[in-house]
């Protein structure tokens, strides 16, 4: 089943186009790696799935909805599709806990203990019950994560985008916080990751897609983009960062 | 001694018309001032223009003659009318609002745009973002300037004696003239406000403490 489908994606701020034109399938339980250099629009490509910017042209389908109609209810959409970002987002004046149940108690109308119940199962998934009470500032950047993570999955979302989760990490905390993903990929989620973790994009992905200049440049198994790189963009890139 | 004591009690009096008018004023300022600050940020240009104007009439404009316009002004109006506790409390609040939109609009501002994306990718609607997520986050922020508004409107409140509203400053005119003691009258009236202010500080940062940001 097709989870995603973008047709001739374009973004634009004001007079700065920054999708030109994308298109790519993401079917169910893939993981696709989008790499790519910084301002190629990876990031933008995947906010413009959720629709955290608003698109410019083209389509995007999630499930076979188009988000880009103004009629979509995109808040009903964006239960299905989880996000994790870069800066955590985690919401300060709120406990771990309250973080990851907020959502399904306001959004969904779940009563508290449903929903409690399911948060602690997903904070002992990422590793964290015991810090079921704390206040994110307590937390260190890895852990703060696993929480947004976790946070993420409380709305049992059919698709998870990563943008860029492990880049504002300290080194040992990478690896925590790449495990949990690699649960979640194991487990079958749809994943769309921006990262320049080219390890991980390496062993997870079953596609990576290789960003440059507002276009998808590439896009290709892990073994061949990155073993057999077609473009000389790709090869320049690749040569930089392996 | 003997006139402060005899004067005290219409003090009091006057002090309980004074907190009245201030706790209704201030509680529909800041209603008024809430309501405003989303106007101003919210993403249609008619309304983001109603606030400005209604933020720059009054920043731009004595309090006085706010006061003078709304109880003489609108009353000679003659579908309108407002007895002088009314128009004082009105124009309070009014005044109130127009400042405190501007600290709600720059609180809510202040807080990482982060907060939100995350909040909406999590299908939460603008309402439930402005109301779970950043305005309590706000709230904690705007705290000390918010108790700074509050604290020139509860004096400003004192102005209101000038329409004849019995207020402390009211009490204490009358007492002043009616015991020929005008630097004892005013100096009590003076530690009554100092007094009262002093404890609405205490308070704001009791609470303060209380929602300090994690």
């Amino acid at each position: 089943m097709t989870m995603i489908r973008v047709e001739n994606l374009k973004k634009s701020f004001g007079n700065l186009e920054v999708i030109k034109d994308m298109s790519t399938v993401v079917e169910e339980k893939e993981v696709i790696c989008v790499i790519g250099p910084s301002g190629s629009g990876k990031s933008t490509f995947l906010r413009c799935l959720n629709r955290l910017e608003e698109i410019t042209g083209g389509h995007v389908y999630i499930e076979g909805v188009d988000i880009t109609d103004p009629k979509v209810d995109i808040n009903k959409i964006r239960q299905d599709v989880g996000m994790v970002f870069q800066q955590f987002n985690l919401f300060p004046h709120k406990s771990v806990l309250e973080n990851v149940i907020l959502a399904p108690m306001k959004v969904k109308k779940s009563d508290r203990k449903a929903s409690e119940k399911k948060a602690y199962e997903l904070l002992d998934k990422v590793g964290l019950r015991e810090k079921a009470k704390a206040y994110p500032g307590e937390l260190s950047g890895g852990q703060k994560q696993r929480v947004a993570i976790a946070r993420a999955l409380a709305m049992d979302p059919k698709i998870m985008l990563f943008d860029e989760p492990t880049s504002a990490l300290d080194p040992e905390m990478v690896g925590d916080v790449l495990d949990v993903m690699k649960q979640l990929a194991h487990e079958g989620m749809t994943m769309v990751v921006v990262t320049h973790e080219m390890g991980f994009a390496a062993e997870m992905g079953d596609r990576v897609l290789f960003i440059d200049g507002g276009y998808i440049v590439e896009e290709n198994v892990p073994k061949e983009l990155f073993g057999n790189p077609q473009h000389e963009r790709t090869k320049a890139f690749l040569s930089k960062v392996l | 001694m003997e006139t402060i004591v005899n004067a005290f009690p219409y003090l009091m009096e006057g002090l309980q018309v004074t907190l009245y008018i201030f706790a209704i004023a201030i509680v529909f300022g800041f209603l008024i001032g809430l309501v405003v600050a989303l106007f101003r940020l919210a993403p249609l240009k008619i309304l983001n223009w109603i606030a400005k104007i209604f933020v720059d009439a009054i920043r731009g404009t004595p309090f006085i003659v706010q006061l003078f316009f709304i109880y003489f002004g609108l009353n000679s109006l003659a579908f309108i009318s407002l007895d002088n506790t009314t128009a004082g409390i009105v124009t309070v609040a009014i005044n109130a609002g127009a400042y405190f939109s501007e600290i709600i609009r720059a609180g809510i501002q202040s807080i990482d745009k982060g907060q939100t994306e995350a909040a909406r990718s999590l299908g939460l609607n603008s309402t439930q973002n402005m109301r779970y997520i950043i305005l309590p986050q706000a709230f904690r922020r705007m705290l000390p300037t918010i108790t700074n508004q509050a604290i020139i409107s509860l004096k400003d409140t004192s102005l209101l004696s000038v329409i004849g509203v019995a207020d402390l400053t009211q009490e204490g005119r009358i007492q002043a003239s009616a015991t020929f003691d005008a630097f004892n009258v005013y100096l009590i009236l003076g530690i009554i406000y100092f007094v009262i202010i002093y404890l609405l500080s205490m308070l704001a940062s009791f609470v303060e403490r209380k929602f300090v940001l994690r």
